[in-house]
């Protein structure tokens, strides 16, 4: 997907003013509310219309003040997942599906139902009402009416916000599935840096009604890190543990990992923050954190005045936070070994 | 409670009339409402004041603003008589007269329906494909259902009450405009007729209540329908 945006709007004492040309096929944008993002999700829609700009999408112009074209929503093949499902009350779930699809041309339908419903596991729900579903529920059959419409693109606006923590994690893997599965390429909206992590590459953050920066999921968690309330976020996704003395077992790389709060099977996603690993520079002698491991530094990053040492163990990739002090006194370098330790409780399992 | 065979004709033609301009007013009304609701254009604020004029206006003044517009006089008026069309004194003129005066209360109630209407539905419904018109058919019609069958209801119920605006421009024929007010009026005017006013006014009070539990109990079933 290559989007190529020079726009300009100005509403209600609000202005924004936005020029990009970015490509990937997972971009996020990323920030504070009242920034302007739903604005631009709105003006690539076609749902508003700047007043003055282009917008193209893979080399076809939507919007162009000059040329005066404007492409109807309807003709954009851009669908939207938004903050709250907006199912049609009045329609089955089945109908709310192909909504979409029916309106979509002929030539256009990749994407079957069939299949939809097997990736999304929606069988259970379709003869269920609308008003029948849980939460979770309708976010899932929100997601499979935008995917189903075959669009070019899919603008995924706050998608998870109005739902709970353990729902949100729930919900991930098949907003992933609309890139991973379908091939959809996706604009993901969002205020939250984990978010942004796990859902997204390329980050465009907005402030104040413009793109303050053009920047990667990882590079925007690491400047962010000192400000962050849980620090940098490694993301662990990790599966088929042994049970061992009540805790679980994950190999990750040549590492094994012993983790309090694991799922007995299947694969799991772990959230460890960068705050809670204890670099050594030497092998400790009895340590009462149950994962201690040998790690290589690669770089060392600075945050605000916080030091993000970057370390490779075993082939796998995870971040620490320490102070400036703790860094000269461990005298860190590209390259010197330490020894990262972290307790079993530390991760927090998302999903 | 005794009716002569000219009261039947009066409850009759009173009926025919309130319907008739309840459903040839449907399709404006929701046109009107959906404009008003959801387009912005110059000049939405003259409709606004147009639409709901008739609510404000003695229906007198109505009346007459009608009989010069589609009196001989008038262009429409003119234009209507070359193609060989007499509306006014006819049960026809009394339909306009209806449609106009309950015109006001048809556009609110269909215009509560659609404020109620979540935008981001038919933003969704704009972004899967849909047309205006389709979404207009497929997602604002069958939400503001409510709002429609509510507002048909008031404007049937104001039709047959229609008296001010109608007796200018229908007249007051008995077996051709005159409706139950137009006849009740009648008897009221001629002292000996006491009683068959009182029959009459029994019969508005009936179609009226039962006009009314109609309007509750479909705006139920529909409110029910929704939350189920």
């Amino acid at each position: 997907m290559n989007l190529r945006i020079d726009v300009e709007k100005t509403f209600g004492g609000f202005s924004l003013q936005v020029k990009t040309d970015v490509s990937g096929e997972r971009t996020g944008l990323f920030g504070e509310s009242g920034s302007g993002k739903s604005t631009l999700v709105h003006l690539l829609s076609g749902l508003l219309h700047p007043d003055i700009g282009e917008i193209h999408l893979d080399g076809t112009c939507l919007f162009s003040s000059l040329k005066g074209i404007n492409v109807p929503p309807e003709q954009r093949r851009i669908a939207i997942v938004f903050q709250q499902a907006m199912l049609f009350p009045h329609l089955s779930v089945k109908a709310n599906l192909v909504y979409g699809y029916r309106r979509c041309r002929r030539e256009n339908r990749v994407i079957s139902a069939e299949r939809l419903i097997h990736v999304l596991k929606l069988q259970p729900l379709l003869e269920r009402g609308v008003r029948n579903l849980s939460g979770g529920e309708k976010q899932r059959v929100a997601i499979g009416r935008a995917v189903l419409a075959n669009p070019r693109l899919l603008l995924m606006d706050e998608p998870l916000s109005a739902l709970d923590d353990a729902l949100r994690y729930q919900i991930i893997p098949y907003l992933r599935s609309v890139s991973e599965q379908f091939g959809i390429p996706y604009l993901f909206i969002s205020h939250s840096l984990t978010e942004m992590q796990l859902m997204t590459d390329e980050v465009l953050v907005m402030q104040n009604g413009t793109l303050a920066e053009e920047t990667t999921s990882d590079r925007l968690a690491r400047s962010r890190m000192a400000s962050a309330r849980n620090g940098y976020l490694n993301l662990l996704r990790l599966s088929d543990p042994v049970v061992q003395n009540g805790l679980y077992a994950y190999r990750w790389g040549e590492n094994e990992l012993l983790v309090s709060e694991g799922l007995p099977s299947g694969e799991a996603l772990f959230e460890l923050s960068s705050r809670e690993i204890i670099l050594f520079k030497n092998h400790p002698e009895a340590i009462s954190a149950r994962n201690l491991l040998h790690c290589r530094v690669k770089e060392l990053f600075s945050s605000d005045g916080r030091v993000g040492v970057v370390l490779s163990a075993g082939g796998e990739r995870l971040v620490a936070e320490i102070v400036r002090a703790a860094a000269d006194e461990l005298q860190l370098a590209a390259d010197s070994t330490v020894f990262a330790a972290f307790k079993a409780s530390s991760f927090r399992r998302l999903g | 409670m005794t009716l002569s065979p000219e009261d039947i004709t009066a409850i009759g033609l009173s009926m025919k009339v309130a319907l008739t301009a309840t459903i040839v007013s449907l399709p404006f009304g929701f046109t009107a409402a959906w404009l008003i609701v959801f387009r912005s254009f110059r000049g939405k604020v003259l409709l606004e004041v147009l639409v709901n004029l008739p609510l404000t206006l003695p229906p007198v003044v109505v009346g007459y603003f009608l009989l010069l517009l589609l009196g001989t006089n008038g262009w429409p008026g003119k234009a209507l008589e070359a193609a060989g069309i007499q509306l006014i004194f006819t049960w026809k003129a009394a339909v306009i007269a209806s449609a106009t005066v309950g015109f006001p209360l048809l556009v609110r109630s269909i215009r509560i329906g659609m404020e109620s209407i979540d935008r981001q539905l038919i933003q969704a419904s704009r972004s899967l494909g849909a047309s205006w018109y389709d979404t207009m058919l497929t997602v604002v019609l069958p939400l503001s259902l409510r709002g429609i069958l509510a507002g048909s209801s008031l404007m049937f119920a104001r039709s047959l009450g229609e008296f001010g605006a109608t007796i200018i421009v229908a007249g007051n024929i008995p077996g051709i405009t005159q409706t139950i007010p137009l006849a009740i009026y009648d008897y009221a005017s001629s002292p000996s007729s006491g009683s068959m006013a009182l029959s009459l006014c029994l019969v508005a009070v009936v179609i009226s209540v039962a006009v009314l539990i109609l309007h509750e109990t479909l705006g139920r079933t529909l409110d029910g329908g929704r939350k189920s």
